[in-house]
């Protein structure tokens, strides 16, 4: 009897669960068939889902019109050199605050996490002008610095969250054992610190691929990445709904498996480590 | 204990990221409040080398007696509100549904979660083209099946288009926090509720909500921070129109379209401190959270 209750309800909340989840998952499924549609079949009426006549051309059309390996290019560069000299440089900060606190390392992480609160918009002519006078409008360096920047302070807390839970005692009892700082660092510390460098990587790699403020406002066509690309859509001639779909699809699909991977690490990231 | 030598090498370790924050955040602020005190049209001739002239608050009074300032903080307070209201509305029923023993939850969780890893520019599209075109749109074509006109989303109904379109890209946040939070309720006392007699809503109300109010809490004040500085959705959708022009995308409008530096600097100033008021409600839950 109560056996056949919570079957029943488990079909319910089941239904009801892949029901909600296809239809938040709608859009992105829609464009990737769309993808694969000549462009009439892209905008028939009634619109069809799966029996069509299944095609890659978009995809030669995109890459030739385009040039999207340039841009996808651009999109590692910039996400994976922002993300690696990020890491570079608050792995020992969020060391440090971790493993020999002081009365002030509370004040400096708030301190740095009150960075991230600025506004874009407020100081987006100022940078423009340091760039214009740096020469670094439009290339990659100049991106790879402001997205390392406005990062940091999530790398420096994440990695700070993950050093935390690093029990103090084996410290000690390598320092017992006579371990210099650099082998405390090398052979007991950076095993253990692996996995939450590994994930601080992979958030942080996800976060700088998909934004869209500076990128948008800093390059114009040499350094520009995917998100910008992807912009260049905006203002369509004839039909386009398929080489839209297929460009999208390029653009998103590596991130999209990445972020999958990073679901947990997702939410003790951009939480600051408030929620776990 | 920390030695002597370890504490200074930490205070070594630590510096690049103080020095480099720190010229983050001083350099262009120093340089905007420069400017908002200052005429500064550089398609009228004015320019750095020649030196500015000052106008003490001209600026500052110009920006709020604009007749675009006031609408710009209805619309980015409409539409902040709304992402709030739906994200966290639907983030705790989808948190509680996802809680449930279900098949294939994993996947579902996937399902649920993609719209976060999609740029916003593509995101924007998708929808622009894809689901709101008004003639080869999805949304056009399930209205004319019911019979329907379809509707001109981004002109029409622009304003709750964006909110719409933003809502699907932070409604996977919400529910991933929330479904966190769900998962570390004390099962014993719903269960002990439950064998009490009190009904689904009266636990849910006494039980539930009050022991996600923090995490609800944090999905607002972060959401909040991100969503007071939604650019892409705006740019690439209706670039402003339609009743669309938030405060940050107004700032962009007189720093880049009109080349008014001053003016939209003097806005930025306006833009900075908004932030710096939810800021300092997020830094204290954080705060305490850090000495716990």
């Amino acid at each position: 009897m109560a056996r056949s209750t919570t079957t029943k309800r488990k079909i319910l909340t089941t239904g009801l669960a892949w029901a909600v989840g296809l239809l938040i998952f709608f859009p992105i499924l829609w464009t990737v068939l769309t993808s694969f549609k000549t462009e009439a079949q892209a905008i028939n009426d009634p619109p069809l889902f799966l029996f069509f006549d299944w095609t890659l051309e978009n995809y030669a059309v995109v890459q030739e019109r385009s040039d999207y390996m340039r841009f996808l290019w651009n999109s590692v560069i910039i996400a994976g050199g922002s993300t690696l000299l990020g890491i570079i440089v608050a792995v020992p900060a969020a060391w440090s605050m971790a493993f020999v606190p002081s009365r002030r390392t509370k004040d400096i992480l708030l301190w740095m996490l009150s960075t991230k609160m600025l506004p874009a918009v407020g100081v987006l002519y100022p940078i423009s002008l340091i760039f214009v006078e740096f020469n670094l409008l439009d290339t990659r360096i100049g991106l790879i610095m402001v997205l390392m920047l406005i990062n940091l302070p999530i790398i420096v807390w994440m990695l700070y969250t993950y050093f935390k839970e690093i029990p103090g005692e084996i410290l000690e009892a390598a320092r017992m054992d006579g371990a210099t700082l650099k082998e405390e660092i090398l052979y007991v510390l950076t095993p253990m610190a692996i996995p939450g460098i590994a994930s601080t990587i992979l958030l942080n790699f996800i976060l700088a691929w998909n934004e869209a403020f500076w990128t948008l406002n800093l390059t114009a066509a040499s350094a520009a990445p995917l998100t910008a690309f992807i912009a260049s859509y905006s203002s369509p001639e004839g039909l386009f709904f398929a080489k839209l779909s297929a460009a999208s699809t390029m653009a998103i699909a590596p991130i999209l498996i990445l972020g999958w991977f990073s679901q947990k690490q997702l939410v003790r990231g951009l939480t600051f480590g408030a929620v776990k | 204990m920390a030695t002597q030598h370890s504490r200074s090498a930490a205070r070594l370790m630590l510096t690049p990221a103080v020095v480099l924050l720190l010229g983050w955040m001083l350099v262009p602020l120093t340089l905007t409040l420069f400017f908002s005190f200052k005429k500064y049209l550089p398609m009228r001739g004015d320019s750095l080398d020649r030196g500015l002239d000052w106008v003490g608050f001209a600026n500052y009074t110009r920006f709020l007696s604009s007749s675009s300032f006031w609408p710009s903080v209805q619309t980015t307070l409409i539409m902040v509100g709304g992402v709030l209201l739906i994200t966290v509305v639907l983030g705790v029923l989808l948190a509680l549904l996802l809680d449930q023993p279900i098949w294939g939850q994993g996947v579902v969780r996937i399902l649920v979660i993609a719209p976060f890893f999609v740029m916003p520019t593509v995101s924007a599209l998708v929808w622009k083209n894809m689901l709101m075109d008004p003639v080869n749109g999805i949304l056009a074509h399930l209205w004319r099946f019911f019979g329907a006109e379809p509707v001109s989303w981004l002109s029409d109904a622009s304003l709750s288009s964006i909110i719409l379109i933003v809502s699907w890209q932070w409604l996977p946040f919400a529910t991933l926090i929330l479904l966190t939070a769900v998962q570390s309720l004390d099962s014993e006392q719903l269960e002990a509720a439950e064998m009490d007699g009190a009904p689904v809503l009266k636990r849910f109300w006494h039980i539930v909500l009050p022991h996600l109010s923090r995490a609800i809490t944090i999905v607002i004040l972060i959401q909040t921070i991100f969503l007071l500085s939604i650019f892409a959705e705006i740019f690439v959708t209706t670039g402003g129109a339609f009743g669309t022009r938030t405060l940050t995308y107004l700032i962009f409008q007189r720093v880049i379209d009109s080349q008014n530096i001053g003016l939209g600097s003097a806005g930025g100033v306006y833009a900075i401190i908004l932030a710096n008021i939810v800021a300092i409600f997020l830094m204290r839950i954080v705060g305490k959270n850090l000495d716990a």
